[in-house]
């Protein structure tokens, strides 16, 4: 059954991020910097959605929004409902926490810490006790397919193999978004791919994934497609060619 | 409450990971710490030292004992008003003893008159100089808190008849008799032949200043016969209860005024002293050694929070990068601020710990080699290590966590 009519056919989820007409100003030293002029966008329940644009796009700084990790300088955020922009910094990390998976391009692994406490992290935060904290982490890890690393160190691992912690990581909580940034930028093509085959496993389950980019390869994984530039959206393509190795992948 | 304490422990477990991965780094800036804590420990165990031989050295007084002298035990400006006053006589304790004999309920128990003056003793050839000598009756050792080495006080019978016997302290015993025990042997003070029968047992000094042990006691009358020149006396009163002290006072001052025969309208012309208004003299003396000592030991546990804290910059800059990550993924501010707070404490906390053993050490050989030093290692000196321990890590601390958890999470995820 070809991938793209059954997406189209699929009933749209509830509206997770709801941005209008959101700007972003940076003062780098007499200039402002004006990353984001007026972008609105509304991601589902559900999505895959890639975030494309050149560098200086502004494509960083709608990702850090759709992290929590900043503030617009105007225009109305609505995170599952909830106001983000008039959100303090302890509100904006318990958001971080429970809502929203981060993956990096970097991997952004503790180095001292095994595969384990790593993935507990978010948890740890969250005010769980250990032995649940532990279940959870460990079922995590198996998700990713990595049961039998979970007592390693990140470097023990390879490159695929942390980047899988981190998406564990990412996934423990529950979060009702994904934001993977550059997840495959540190890692060889056949690797990459295979760490987007486990993206396209956690959509298929359910999972609502934001994937920043600027390399069309990748982006090609996503159903849809926004494309900015110079701090606005040029194109918003709803549509997914697939490709024969990332159905194979599954 | 039960979030803030796994927080907590993560923390906890956090720091001490840290300190593991920089050992090296960890035991350098430690070194700090334990030397302040090694300088300050030390002070602590000296004035704790102080305090126990001022304790001691005060119950040489005893506290249920009031002392009727000329002179105030503490400094006086107008020394001339006090130099006038009439001399106190050893009669007055008879007076005295028969007034409380009287009063039925008085306060006070006994007066036991003395009087003492400095002589050298002899023995054959050795001499010991600037000896105590006192002349008492035999209930003066009702308000001693001397122990014998061995032979006893003089009795009743001798004290009356005014025998020339005498009872010497530990150090003349030792200067004069090094080998042989000293009961019956004839010392010579001012030419006049004692006997000795008893040897007190070692006092110690008192504050250190003077010994205690450099005396001898002896029959009053005998004294006096002998050594009324430039003798001074003092009448040592004992009191019935302790906790009635200020009753026994007035008690004691009414009595003595009754006895110099002074009207109404003048003023006391003697002092009575005790142990307390002793030691609320000298304590303000003795705090203030403390505190200069403390004060100056402290600089050096200064110098090592300096240590911590820089090493705590140095982390805090060198994991920007994991400050971001764990910002993105819930950190809240207060978690990233207990991080550091306690990341720093573990190190204070460890350089705490070392100092301390360090010290004990120190103390437990000074101890042995020299027996005499006031040292006092208490339970209460290793809590107020810890304790300062803490506060100065919480103190070095606190600056770089502030920091690290003001960051924006933004730049310390971008931070290289």
């Amino acid at each position: 059954m070809n991938k793209l009519n059954s997406d189209m056919t699929r009933p749209r989820g509830p509206v997770v991020i709801d941005i209008e007409n959101i700007t972003k100003d940076y003062v780098m030293g007499e200039e402002i910097v004006r990353a984001l002029r007026g972008v609105s966008l509304q991601i589902h329940h559900n999505e895959y959605i890639a975030i494309m644009g050149p560098s200086g796009s502004g494509k960083s700084t709608l990702m850090n929004m759709f992290g929590c990790l900043d503030t617009p300088t105007s225009g109305r955020y609505e995170f599952n409902g909830k106001n983000v922009a008039a959100m303090d910094d302890d509100e904006l990390a318990a958001i971080r926490n429970r809502e929203i998976g981060f993956v990096f391009q970097t991997f952004n692994l503790l180095p001292r810490s095994t595969s384990l406490r790593n993935v507990e992290l978010p948890l740890i935060y969250a005010g769980m006790d250990p032995e649940a904290r532990e279940e959870r982490a460990t079922q995590a890890l198996v998700d990713v397919g990595l049961g039998d690393r979970i007592h390693h160190k990140p470097n023990e691992l390879s490159g695929g193999q942390r980047q899988r912690v981190a998406i564990a990581r990412a996934l423990v909580n529950n979060p009702s978004i994904i934001l993977a940034d550059e997840p495959t930028g540190n890692l060889d093509s056949k690797t990459g791919e295979e760490i987007m085959g486990l993206l396209e496993d956690l959509y298929s389950r359910g999972n609502t994934i934001i994937l920043v980019t600027h390399e069309r390869d990748i982006a090609v994984h996503a159903r849809r497609t926004v494309h900015l530039r110079d701090g606005l959206i040029e194109r918003d393509e709803v549509g997914f060619v697939p490709k024969v190795e990332s159905l194979a992948m599954r | 409450m039960k979030r803030f304490l796994c927080e907590l422990s993560e923390s906890w477990k956090i720091a001490v990971a840290q300190m593991r991965s920089n050992m090296t780094r960890s035991t350098l800036t430690a070194l700090g710490v334990i030397i302040g804590i090694v300088a300050v420990t030390l002070m602590g165990t000296a004035i704790g030292g102080i305090q126990v031989g001022f304790d001691k050295s005060m119950a040489i007084f005893g506290d249920d004992v009031l002392y009727v002298g000329q002179w105030p035990w503490k400094n006086v400006d107008d020394w001339w008003n006090y130099r006038d006053r009439k001399k106190i006589k050893t009669e007055y304790a008879e007076e005295l003893n028969r007034t409380i004999a009287m009063t039925p309920n008085s306060d006070l128990t006994i007066a036991i008159p003395t009087s003492s003056v400095y002589r050298s003793v002899k023995y054959t050839d050795s001499e010991v100089n600037n000896v105590l000598i006192r002349g008492t009756v035999s209930d003066y050792i009702i308000t001693s808190t001397f122990d014998f080495k061995e032979g006893r006080f003089f009795n009743e019978l001798e004290s009356r008849d005014g025998t020339n016997v005498c009872v010497i302290g530990y150090d003349v015993a030792d200067a004069l008799f090094p080998s042989a025990s000293p009961i019956n042997k004839v010392v010579l003070i001012n030419g006049q032949p004692f006997k000795v029968i008893g040897v007190i047992s070692r006092q110690g000094s008192f504050l250190g200043l003077f010994s205690l042990d450099s005396i001898v006691v002896m029959p009053l009358p005998a004294f006096q016969k002998y050594f009324t020149a430039k003798s001074e006396a003092e009448i040592l009163v004992k009191v019935k209860d302790k906790t009635k002290l200020d009753d026994a006072k007035d008690e004691l001052t009414g009595l003595m005024r009754r006895v110099r025969g002074l009207s109404p309208e003048k003023r006391d012309d003697f002092s009575i002293n005790e142990q307390q208004a002793l030691k609320s003299t000298l304590d303000p003396i003795k705090n203030s050694i403390a505190i200069a000592g403390l004060f100056i030991t402290g600089l050096s546990l200064f110098v090592g929070a300096i240590g911590i804290m820089n090493i705590t910059f140095v982390s805090v800059k060198e994991r920007t990068k994991e400050i971001g990550t764990r910002k993105a993924l819930g950190a809240r501010r207060r978690t990233v601020l207990l991080q550091f707070l306690i990341e720093s404490t573990a190190l204070c906390l460890l350089g705490g710990f070392i100092g301390l053993t360090v010290a004990y050490l120190m103390c437990f050989g000074i101890g042995k080699a020299f027996p005499s030093f006031p040292i006092h290692f208490s339970f209460e000196l290793v809590l107020a290590s810890i304790i300062v321990s803490v506060l100065t890590g919480l103190f070095s601390g606190f600056a770089p966590a502030w920091t690290a958890s003001r960051l924006d999470p933004v730049t310390a995820l971008r931070y290289e």
